[in-house]
């Protein structure tokens, strides 16, 4: 697990696999060819870019029009910008109308660190999940990214793909098939599960060893599809374990953590603990600085567990 | 209430060239040590941000919220290493302060923050938030009948958001002549220059068909910034749009009008040279 990947990098191979089979495929883009780390698709398909500039609203509408017209869009830019100036257009223009328009945002959550609560997107999932249509995918590692890319072209409909740019490693084992809606379980336990997913998949395996060494054995699924959510791995999870542990890089208000909440409470309750951002305007701080800063660690994931099984 | 401070106001253009170039050096060595900052960006700006903290704008530092003071709107956010350069020099925070830039915890965020350190209007970053952010504040000075003026400075490739268009557009409705915006027309955005990625000529063209008095100036000529500053408004029931000729990167020859300068860091090196070029002196 030492390597560590920018899953970005997953990404642009799998666009420009997508673009060579598919001549359909074109990419949109708001001045964000190098911070989609799109260079090489460029190059490879010059006339396959559409850039419109810094002017994300417009670009959700062409991207949109480019639908109508035949193309099968990939929108790549930062996803604070993407998601927050253009959310009324991912509404209407692509979620209201089922554009198959995969809008892919990059460097999400806090992954600018430094750059501050302007540029983090911690919102972002809150944002689209309260979409009707939008299907919203968050992977964890390359490998995971990589197949996304090429089931998001196959799926017909507007999509949100939340990359990172935090380096991660490959947390799933070999010959690993994502698949739309479908939690995956990285680690077996019957005490406490905990579900995470896109950088925090890495961070609860972590926390689920720390736990191990206490004698507690905790389960750890990947949610990488927040919606449509798996809700049988929840609910398997929630009759079968003592508590549920999300963890996530985003708001604890209306993201994964939310989404598990709602059928837990409505199915199956158990008791919870949401790990993420509290509704707070971040510090200034380096990624790693402000993951430790919000407890989003093994210590976190610890005092969690402790807390739900009563130590 | 209500102090004119120009008094304060450096009104030698030599002297605020030698201090928008201690600017540089300082900015360019926070910048380095951060590992963090918009290069290019800051040094095509600091002249217009000299111009106006130095020699222009009626703010008290010590006072920073005074009601009558004119209002300064930074809306290219990313720049705020410059930016802090100078409200720091003009004594808004102690200059000790800018060596903890984008540090854990500090005020000094990579993008301003108004919640953060005073002298900050409006929390910039995100493109397209200063200028309908100016027309409000300049429809507010309207109705108290003040004197204040308000300035925003954008950057050019900035203006492919719509936002600034309708604020363009309601700011001449509103005959805000108290509002002028600066646009830093460097001619490059973050991946390429503007007119290859999104044309903005005819610029001075759209300016004057959306109600504005446009006029044109190099952005790093001190004496003819501070000439045209003190005069706007140039038309009374017109704002003024400043189309600033700039240099992204000026000072730095191996970063002017550099296109992979957006954001790149210099080198212990490179930042060696470049100190050399904006006139620090060698011990
Ligand atoms: C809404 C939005 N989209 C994208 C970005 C990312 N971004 C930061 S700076 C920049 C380029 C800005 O170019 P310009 O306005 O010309 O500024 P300058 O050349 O003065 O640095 C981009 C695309 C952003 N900050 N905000
Ligand atoms: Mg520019």
């Amino acid at each position: 697990m030492s390597e560590k990947f920018d899953c970005r990098d997953a990404f642009g191979k799998a666009l420009e696999e997508l673009a060579a089979s598919d001549e359909r495929v074109v990419v949109v883009v708001n001045d964000s060819v190098g911070s989609s780390k799109l260079n090489a698709f460029k190059k490879a398909f010059p006339e396959r870019v559409v850039n419109v500039g810094i002017a994300e609203q417009d670009l959700i509408g062409v991207s949109a029009g480019l639908a109508n017209g035949g193309k099968r869009p990939f929108v790549s830019g930062a996803s604070c910008f993407l998601t927050g100036r253009a959310t009324e257009q991912i509404k209407v223009d692509l979620a209201y109308s089922h554009a198959n328009v995969k809008v892919c945002g990059m460097s999400s959550g806090i992954a600018y660190g430094e750059l501050g609560a302007s540029h983090h997107s911690i919102e972002d999932i809150a944002w689209m999940r309260a979409i009707a249509d939008m299907t919203i995918i968050v992977p964890a590692d390359p490998v995971e990214t990589y197949q996304a890319m090429h089931a998001i072209h196959k799926f017909d409909g507007p999509v949100f793909l939340r990359v990172s740019r935090y380096p991660v490693p490959v947390v799933h084992p070999e010959g690993y098939q994502f698949e739309i809606g479908k939690a995956v379980q990285l680690r077996e336990g019957s005490d406490i599960t905990i579900i995470a997913n896109g950088t925090m998949v890495t961070v609860a395996l972590q926390g689920a060893e720390l736990l191990a060494q206490q004698g507690i054995q905790a389960r750890v699924l990947n949610l990488a599809t927040v919606r449509p959510i798996d809700q049988q791995a929840i609910l398997k999870a929630a009759s079968e374990t003592k508590g549920i542990i999300t963890i996530e890089e985003a708001t604890t208000s209306g993201s994964m953590g939310g989404a598990v909440a709602e059928v837990v409470v409505q199915n199956q309750p158990v008791p919870m603990r949401l790990l993420g951002f509290p509704g707070v305007f971040m510090p200034t701080g380096s990624v790693s600085f402000l993951f430790d800063y919000f407890g989003l660690n093994p210590a976190g994931i610890e005092k969690a567990a402790f807390e739900l099984l009563g130590r | 209430m209500f102090i004119y401070l120009e008094d304060t106001l450096i009104t030698d253009p030599k002297l605020l060239y030698e201090k928008s170039y201690e600017i540089r050096r300082h900015n360019m060595k926070t910048i380095v040590k951060a590992k963090l900052g918009h290069t290019g960006g800051d040094l095509s700006v600091t002249d217009i941000l000299t111009t106006l903290y130095f020699g222009v704008l009626n703010v008290d530092p010590s006072n920073p919220t005074d009601p009558e003071r004119d209002r300064l709107i930074l809306s290219k956010g990313h720049c705020s290493g410059a930016f802090y350069t100078i409200l720091a020099y003009r004594g808004f925070f102690p200059v000790e302060m800018l060596d903890t830039y984008e540090q854990a915890l500090s005020p000094l965020n990579g993008h301003p923050s108004n919640t953060k350190l005073p002298g900050i209007e409006a929390s910039t970053g995100p493109l397209g938030h200063g200028l309908p952010f100016g027309v409000g504040t300049a429809i507010a000075a309207k109705m108290d009948k003040s004197p204040r003026r308000v300035f925003v400075i954008t950057g050019d490739g900035e203006l492919q958001e719509g936002s600034n268009w309708e604020a363009a557009m309601s700011a001449a409705h509103h005959k805000l002549d108290n509002l002028t915006v600066i646009i830093d027309r460097n001619g490059l955005q973050q991946g390429d220059y503007t007119e290859a990625t999104n044309r903005l000529e005819p610029l001075a063209d759209k300016w004057r068909a959306f109600g504005w008095e446009v006029v044109e100036v190099d952005g790093h000529d001190h004496a003819a910034l501070l000439d045209l500053f003190q005069r706007v408004p140039l038309q009374k029931g017109k704002p003024t749009c400043v189309l600033a000729h700039t240099h992204k990167g000026q000072g730095v020859s191996f970063v002017k009008d550099q296109v992979g300068w957006h954001h790149r860091v210099m080198t212990q090196e490179e930042l060696a040279q470049a100190l050399v070029e904006l006139g620090e002196v060698q011990a």
